[in-house]
């Protein structure tokens, strides 16, 4: 399978993960190390600043995650680069999940201000991955200001419905020139599998692990779909037909 | 405004439709996703109680997909016992002849500092309603002193002005609980006797300058005890769902106070059992996926050990209700508002939440995000 390239680094694996929701640190420790992941999201405002020991940090760090800290919780471009910047500072990293949420419920993006944020994050020296809706043209503005990858939504966050935006997805995946993301909605192996099939560069899953009765396996589960969908896409799909061939050709007397 | 909706309902007729919901209402209610006002008070009546093994069921289900298997800490900081209302059922009650105190500046950074080597990362502030005691002026003043030691600053105090609000927002404020106590207009004055507290239509109007500050959080809730609890919890969720499509950036919280021992003889009028508080939590997750509920320390520790896992979000540990407890644990307990009823430590909640396979979570905010 084909390296995944983001900015200046290489992945292998094309399952990116979070850490929200896990019902201890350990258990997310031992899942993310299944899901063979070389990307960890985790939310700033879960991250103990003031204190060097905090707890899912220190397992992130221990098992050599390349970390994504997000921006979740800001409502706003302003309040979304002051949070890049405290995580750039504490964590040591220029990379960042740009994460503009105003509505708490279902947590959407807000395009205009994502745009916003990236446009000056990108200008500071972020590497920046920006989730947003399955919107194709906010995805083409976002790649002309410089953002590293896009992350379209397949649907709301946690709400494990799968690939409901696929029609926008796939286009957005056709016209990107930068690595396309689909993060959020993903709830079953099928459903990342399936994006892989599209086309998608990587997939971010983190609820469907999470909140399963066995986030060890269903981090296996998902690695192995994501491979499964990459690797059929390489290969390319046969292409679908509702109709039989005729088996006599209309063009057979060309030859 | 809410007060324009809530003028359209009769209590009467809505009791009434609440106590004729059938069998076949509550079957209804329990097949659907997105349940509707009408679902939630199906939900909420007697004929739902056969059925609250599924309720309970489909209510951790929600919980667990939305939040996962995690417990948000909290713990309430009482900074004054001063007041100027007179409510019947509340330990703080002017008429109370009990010592009063208000924290002096030193006094709040000694139980902050208390409070951090417990663990706890978002306070709850508490005061009585003394506007020249403890008014905004003092709480932006407590708050400059606690930003250091804490992720999220709540409050839980008299209804501040709008632009108080604002202000008080930029200095660290996240959430604000506010209790419209009971919906019961016609009641509401003779649990209210006096200070502003007695007025009904100010204290809900308060919500809409919460809504309008774009405060991050706001905590809803009646006292149990005083109305109806189906009656007053249908118009909560009536408030709940016009404020959260008004406010549509704030997120929402309920909690639940029963009635507890406390200074002065009040008597609750109507008594909200434990199967009924479940009946009710249960109601609220299944008609709103993303509010928080919170279980204060005012439940036992049997009841809040196993209702952690079936649709709650957040608790409180280790409270003391008297100005002053953190730092001196044994003094000052006559100030305290009410006895707590689950009375063990932090670090016993804490592993409690733990050994029942959930992470029990101290941050999820940081003041420097706002």
């Amino acid at each position: 399978m084909e390296v995944l390239k983001i900015a200046d680094k290489t992945f292998n694996s094309r399952l990116f993960t979070g850490t929200g929701k896990f019902a201890s640190g350990e258990l997310m420790r031992d899942a993310l190390i299944a899901s063979e992941s070389e990307l960890v999201t985790m939310a700033l405002r879960r991250i103990d600043l003031k204190q060097q020991k905090d707890n899912i940090l220190q397992y992130l760090i221990e098992a050599k995650f390349n970390l994504l800290p997000n921006t979740s919780g800001v409502r706003n471009a302003k309040e979304a680069i002051f949070a890049a910047e405290l995580a750039r500072e504490a964590l040591e990293t220029n990379w960042l999940k740009l994460e503009i949420h105003p509505d708490p419920r279902y947590l959407l993006p807000d395009g205009e201000e994502t745009l916003k944020a990236a446009k000056e994050l990108v200008k500071k020296g972020f590497i920046v991955l920006p989730y947003v809706q399955a919107d194709p043209v906010l995805c083409k503005k976002l790649e002309d200001v410089g953002t590293a990858t896009v992350m379209p939504l397949g649907s709301p966050i946690g709400s494990n419905n799968g690939l409901n935006t696929r029609d926008m997805i796939r286009i957005i995946i056709e016209q990107s020139n930068i690595p396309v993301i689909v993060d959020a909605g993903i709830g079953a192996p099928s459903h990342a599998a399936e994006a892989m099939e599209m086309g998608a560069d990587a997939v971010l899953v983190n609820t469907a692990i999470a909140v399963s009765q066995n986030p060890v396996d269903m981090a296996i589960a998902f690695k192995l779909a994501v491979q499964a969908g990459r690797m059929a896409f390489e290969a390319k799909l046969a292409g679908k037909s509702t109709e039989a061939k005729a088996s006599s050709p209309l063009t057979s007397f060309l030859s | 405004m809410f007060i324009e909706l809530i003028n359209t309902y009769d209590w009467q007729n809505t009791t009434d439709l609440i106590y004729s919901k059938t069998d076949s209402d509550v079957q209804t209610a329990l097949q659907f996703k997105n349940r509707s006002i009408d679902d939630f008070m199906a939900l909420i009546s007697p004929a739902a109680e056969p059925y609250i093994e599924e309720m309970a069921r489909q209510s951790q289900m929600i919980t667990q997909k939305r939040f996962g298997k995690t417990i948000q800490l909290y713990v309430p900081l009482y900074l004054s016992n001063f007041c100027e209302n007179n409510c019947v059922y509340c330990g703080f009650n002017t008429e109370n002849k009990i010592k009063r105190k208000v924290l002096s500046y030193d006094e709040i950074k000694e139980e902050v500092i208390a409070i951090r080597k417990l663990g706890f990362e978002h306070i709850l502030l508490v005061t009585g309603e003394a506007d020249v005691k403890a008014g905004a002026t003092y709480l932006k003043k407590a708050f400059e002193i606690i930003k250091p030691y804490m992720s999220l600053i709540s409050i839980e105090v008299q209804p501040l002005k709008a632009d108080e609000y604002s202000e008080l927002i930029k200095h660290g404020l996240n959430t604000v609980y506010l209790y419209q106590e009971t919906y019961n207009r016609e009641r509401y004055s003779t649990y209210h006797l006096k200070g502003n507290k007695s007025n009904f239509e100010n204290r809900l109007m308060t919500y809409e300058h919460l809504g309008n500050a774009q405060v991050h959080k706001i905590g809803l809730g009646i006292l149990a005890g005083l109305e109806d609890w189906r009656t007053d919890s249908f118009f909560t969720a009536l408030h709940l769902n016009y404020l959260k499509k008004k406010y549509w950036r704030t997120k929402y919280s309920i909690s639940f106070p029963r009635l507890r021992p406390h200074s002065g003889n009040f008597e609750p009028n109507s008594i909200m059992t434990d199967k009924h508080l479940a009946q009710l939590i249960f109601a609220y997750r299944m008609f709103d996926e993303n509010v928080e509920i919170a279980l204060s320390t005012r439940e036992s520790a049997v009841y809040r050990d196993n209702m952690l896992k079936l649709g709650v979000t957040s608790m409180s540990a280790e409270s003391r209700t008297n100005p002053g407890g953190y730092a001196n644990p044994e003094l000052n307990t006559e100030l305290e508002q009410f006895s707590v009823n689950d009375d063990r430590t932090a670090a016993e909640i804490a592993n409690m939440i733990r050994s029942n396979g959930y992470e029990a979570v101290w941050k999820d905010w940081d003041c420097i995000l706002q």
